[in-house]
């Protein structure tokens, strides 16, 4: 017994409905070849390094499975090519550590560990870096507040003038 | 006499003190390399996208293989581009 990963890119043009029916296709294509299925990873809607098609994104799907022999595979890669719906595909036989790493993964074991490692770390140093700028923020705002009052007051005594001599107009184009 | 604590250095007197280079893989117990990774395999290539050497990223030569393997069918997918410019 043997275990299989095949990655395949389905094209983003299509409709959510379709992009489903084209994964589960190749699923149930699988299974009817006496195939079980360990763990179907939809990895979604990603970002291309290159163009592929003149296409920038792609869906990620990725089948995880055990065969006996591995003719399935041409079988299933032929019908890959096939299809225009399918750009890219990858099929890779796993070796014991490789089994090992998708059951951890899928616990969460892996890549989980490092990022919240990363995270937090990210996070604390994110926080110190907020800290200082709200405290230096504080202290500006409190010299620009002080600075407005005093512009403020030089301000208002000028406007006050122009209120008043602006009413007075007013008042003599009413008179007339 | 200036005492040992005035001395200053013109250049780091800790220059050529570099630690010494390991295998991540096995130092950390890491067995499989994961293609779908892109982030992990991004430490393994330069700014144009290329492979780094053994000899500055350290890997022994069990794991660079695996390494080159991997980032090649990340490329293939189009996880990692093929050829880029400032990638990091």
């Amino acid at each position: 017994m043997n275990q299989y990963e095949v990655t395949f890119i389905v094209d983003p043009v299509l409709s959510g409905d379709e992009i489903n029916a084209t994964a589960q296709s190749y699923v149930d294509h699988l299974q009817a070849e006496k195939c079980k299925i360990v763990h179907v990873d939809e990895m979604g809607l990603k970002q291309l390094a290159y163009p592929i098609n003149r296409k920038t994104t792609g869906v990620y799907y990725c089948v995880e499975f055990t065969c006996e022999s591995g003719v399935v595979i041409e079988k299933l890669e032929l019908a890959f090519r096939r299809d225009e719906r399918i750009m890219r595909f990858l099929s890779v036989r796993l070796d014991k550590y490789g089994v090992k790493y998708n059951e951890d993964k899928r616990n969460g074991l892996i890549g989980k560990v490092q990022e919240k490692k990363k995270k937090v770390a990210k996070e604390v140093r994110k926080e110190v870096k907020r800290e200082k700028k709200e405290a230096k923020k504080e202290v500006k705002q409190e010299v620009k507040q002080e600075q407005k009052e005093v512009k403020k007051d030089l301000k208002q005594e000028p406007a006050q003038a122009k209120a008043a001599t602006v009413a007075t107009e007013t008042a003599t184009a009413e008179e007339e | 006499m200036p005492s040992r604590d005035d001395i200053k250095f013109l250049s780091n007197p800790k220059i050529g003190q570099r630690n010494k280079k390991y295998c991540r893989f096995r130092k950390y117990g890491i067995k499989h390399i994961d293609y779908k990774d892109p982030d992990f395999l991004k430490q393994f290539i330069n700014e144009q996208g290329k492979i780094l050497p053994r000899r500055i990223t350290g890997n022994s030569l069990k794991y660079q293989k695996k390494v080159a393997t991997a980032v090649k069918r990340a490329r293939h997918l189009a996880m990692l581009p093929y050829v880029a410019d400032l990638l990091k």
